[in-house]
């Protein structure tokens, strides 16, 4: 019964939707208030109606209702109560469910806290999100119903992937997907300025909240499942520049560059036209990544329901809005005239840089990403485009990025003189050589990757501390000034401040990785990378869905031991699956990553060691990008309705 | 049901990565074969190196590029010998060859495209003038620069 209640939520919310879409639209076209206000409480109801249905489909997952198709293909009663309820949104159909949720959360949050835009461009913004919902629940019901019923239902499931169990399923995509969701509020806003026709310094106020929620949610969301792929995959590797990876890093990169533009925007009203385009193409990349995810198109280890009938679906859905927004950009882009003037050396020339690199590194990531394909169907060759393609391809444009980033944040507007604004850098640059020069010369002999990115973590965080110096002045008083800065000066510093800390934490652990494999006897201590390991005992445990071997290593160093490390080698009975459970000896310095394999004829245990240095410091930086994020977002200007009076002024009629 | 499981567990535990029977002695010669097949596809798998993956296939090739190794082939070689056999999809690393000019291309020829458009729309607003502002005249400019001069 429950099912059927949220199988009818869910198409009512498609009706729902269908209205939505168009009612507000047209009444905003024709200046009717009455054909406006639909918007509002349709977002809502929205929202609730695919939150009731999302809830009736976690219900089924949470009571083992195996007369759904859905639970029988991706759980078992013996499963743990965490990953039932995370296995909600395991699968793909109700990963979309999943998606769509977001998405009305997000129109739903527009149309409540949306109360300072004006009337006309609310309904455009909320009739625009949710033509996107009208094209998803279209896609969920016609082609991926989560309510499918059995006519035979079995005893049990068949289990969730082995894989997936683990909490950072429970956290990593609903993060991952209120960050691509949430720059469909960045697409929807740029689509509404275009039929509007106008877009000014309060646009771009209105709209940097909305794109700055997604970076935050997509940091995090990313971070968490660099992660996770680092302590569940077994060797401790963090990013694999996979498809479905490259897929989220490619928003995030232009979500960054847009971020930045939309300052210009709000600051100096230049950069509008470009600011639109990023918006709609940060979203672009959104839906290439669903695509990506769902079609089975490209190989990836996120491997999830493969059928071309819904990546036809989903490339129709990317072809109409994307060619809809990007025709609508061409005819009205025009209109867009800046009126900031500026030098060649300026803060919006430094923020047009970072645009331009951040850009161009997008493009990087999307061809390296789409290359197979186009290769295989162009010039007939069957190829691979790998890590090695991207490391030698991608870098540089970070290398650059964080060069440049110190002094373009310290320029001022309009006209600087590059020597004296750089000028107080120079002690950062100092200490950031000293820092680079020291690891190089503490290593032996090997790349220069790693005394580069610990001179560019050094050069940003001290640029940061230099910034901040320069803008608190001299003399007494400095903390009280410190205080008083406004938060958003203090989430650009703790962001960029951040991203200094995940490169030197990149580079740490791609230069300087030791790794061991051998065969341990019981009893008998070997060294790695200066710390001594035991192989105590190995013990085979029982848990509630799995098998495992339970190794108990011993971790020292000089005699006095550190820890106790439990790698396990699980086996899933139900999915015939096996899995490692890697032990890792966190700190701050370095990880200890400690894996066990089988057992060997002569008695001994195959392990593999690997000492990883600076490892948690990306996960840190990450961490701070999106605590900078967050400082940015509680500044008082997003707050107050500041710039909502001045729109009042009529806006140019649309034709 | 012990002894099923145990059975299961030996058909499906082609665990983790390079085993140490298929290590070389030579430490030299095992670290070239580490940083070569870092660069190897695992054909069976998705978008694992043969170093990381598990796959039986990518046991065979780890031991087929070491056996190369011992028998004298430079890196290249070994390599070759490998792309020979199973095609250039092996690669991680795509060739500079043909079209995979635009592949390597495509990042250093689009920044010097947009750092000249980019270019072109900074030199532009830098020689905007203000909506509403006129610029100064050849008689205003001069009797600007005489003022100054004081």
């Amino acid at each position: 019964m429950i099912t059927e209640l949220g199988h009818f939520a869910l198409i009512l919310a498609f009706a729902v939707a269908i209205v939505q879409m168009i009612v507000p639209l047209i009444g905003a076209q024709k200046r009717w208030p009455g054909w406006m206000a639909v918007a509002e409480p349709a977002a809502g109801a929205q929202f609730a109606l695919t939150a009731l249905s999302f809830g009736a489909l976690m219900w089924a997952f949470i009571n083992s209702d195996f007369s759904l198709k859905l639970v029988v293909e991706n759980s078992h009663s013996a499963k743990p109560m965490l990953y039932k309820i995370s296995g909600t949104w395991g699968n793909h159909e109700g990963s979309m469910l999943l998606w769509v949720l977001i998405l009305t959360l997000f129109g739903a949050m527009a149309a409540w806290f949306g109360g300072n835009l004006p009337p006309s461009l609310r309904a455009r913004v909320l009739s625009v999100q949710s033509a996107i919902a009208v094209a998803f629940f279209a896609f969920i019901i016609f082609t991926s119903n989560p309510f499918l019923r059995l006519e035979t239902p079995p005893f049990d499931g068949r289990d969730l992937n082995p894989l997936l169990q683990d909490p950072g399923l429970a956290f990593h995509p609903p993060f991952l997907y209120l960050g691509y969701v949430g720059l469909s509020m960045a697409f929807s806003f740029a689509v509404a300025a275009l039929i509007e026709g106008r877009v000014d310094a309060a646009w771009g106020r209105w709209v940097r909240p909305w794109t700055l929620a997604a970076w935050i949610f997509l940091t995090i969301g990313i971070a968490l499942g660099s992660w996770w792929a680092y302590y569940e995959l077994g060797w401790g590797g963090f990013w694999f520049w996979d498809p479905v990876e490259n897929a989220s890093f490619m928003p995030w990169l232009l979500a960054a560059a847009l971020l930045h533009s939309a300052i210009v925007v709000e600051k100096r009203e230049s950069l509008k036209s470009w600011t639109i385009l990023l918006a709609i193409l940060a979203f672009g990349f959104s839906l290439i990544g669903t695509f990506i995810v769902r079609s089975g198109l490209l190989t990836s280890v996120h491997a999830f329901a493969n059928d071309p009938e819904r990546g036809v679906f989903i490339l129709a859905i990317m072809a109409f809005f994307m060619g809809g927004a990007l025709i609508l950009f061409t005819l009205r882009a025009g209109a867009m005239e800046a009126k900031g003037v500026f030098g060649l050396v300026s803060r919006e020339s430094a923020l047009v840089v970072n645009n331009l690199l951040l850009a161009v590194a997008c493009f990087v990531v999307f061809v390296g990403t789409m290359w197979p394909l186009l290769a295989e169907m162009f010039f007939d060759r069957k190829l691979s485009v790998g890590p090695p393609f991207f490391n030698a391809a991608f870098t540089p444009f970070m290398v650059l990025l964080g060069l440049i980033l110190p002094v373009g944040s310290v320029l001022p507007w309009k006209r600087a003189r590059i020597a004296r604004a750089a000028r107080p850098l120079r002690y950062a640059f100092v200490l950031a050589l000293a820092v680079g020069g020291l690891a190089w010369t503490m290593q032996s002999g090997r790349s220069l990757l790693g005394p580069m990115g610990l001179f560019l973590g050094a050069w940003l965080v001290a640029g940061v501390g230099v910034e901040l110096a320069q803008r608190t002045g001299r003399g007494a008083g400095r903390w009280a000034r410190l205080r008083r800065l406004p938060r958003a000066d203090w989430g650009k510093a703790v962001a960029h401040a951040g991203l200094g800390v995940t490169m030197a934490g990149i580079a740490g652990l791609t230069a300087w990785t030791q790794d061991d494999i051998r065969v341990a006897q019981i009893g008998q201590p070997w060294d790695v990378g200066g710390y001594t390991l035991t192989l105590n005992e190995v013990n085979e445990v029982r848990g509630p869905n799995y098998q495992s071997t339970q190794a108990e290593v011993i971790l020292s160093r000089d005699g006095s031991v550190i820890s106790q490390l439990s790698p396990e080698k699980r086996f899933y009975p139900v999915a015939r699956m096996p899995t490692t459970e890697a032990a890792i000896d966190y700190n701050l310095a370095r990880d200890v990553y400690v894996v066990i394999g089988d057992q060997q004829d002569n008695g001994g245990w195959t392990v593999r060691v690997y000492v990883k240095p600076l490892t948690n410091w990306i996960w840190i930086g990450c961490g701070l990008m999106a605590l900078g994020g967050l400082l940015s977002l509680s500044d008082r200007r997003f707050r107050v309705a500041a710039g909502a009076r001045k729109t009042r002024a009529t806006p140019v009629a649309a034709e | 049901m012990k002894r099923l499981v145990l059975i299961l567990m030996l058909l499906a535990s082609p665990l983790a990565a390079v085993q140490p029977d298929e290590m070389l002695a030579d430490p030299a010669l095992e670290a070239r074969a580490r940083e070569l097949s870092k660069g190897l596809r695992c054909l069976v798998c998705r978008n694992e190196s043969i170093d990381e993956s598990n796959a039986s296939l990518a046991r065979d090739l780890r031991i087929l590029l070491r056996e190369r190794l011992v028998a004298g082939d430079t890196d290249a070689e070994a390599v070759d010998f490998i792309v020979q056999r199973y095609g250039e999809y092996v690669l991680l690393r795509p060739e500079v060859t043909g079209a995979n000019w635009l592949l390597w291309g495509a990042g250093p020829l689009m920044l010097l495209i947009a750092g000249g458009v980019g270019f072109v729309y900074l030199r532009g607003r830098s020689r905007a003038t203000q909506a509403g502002e006129t610029p100064l005249s050849p008689e205003e400019e001069a009797r600007l620069r005489e003022i100054l001069k004081d």
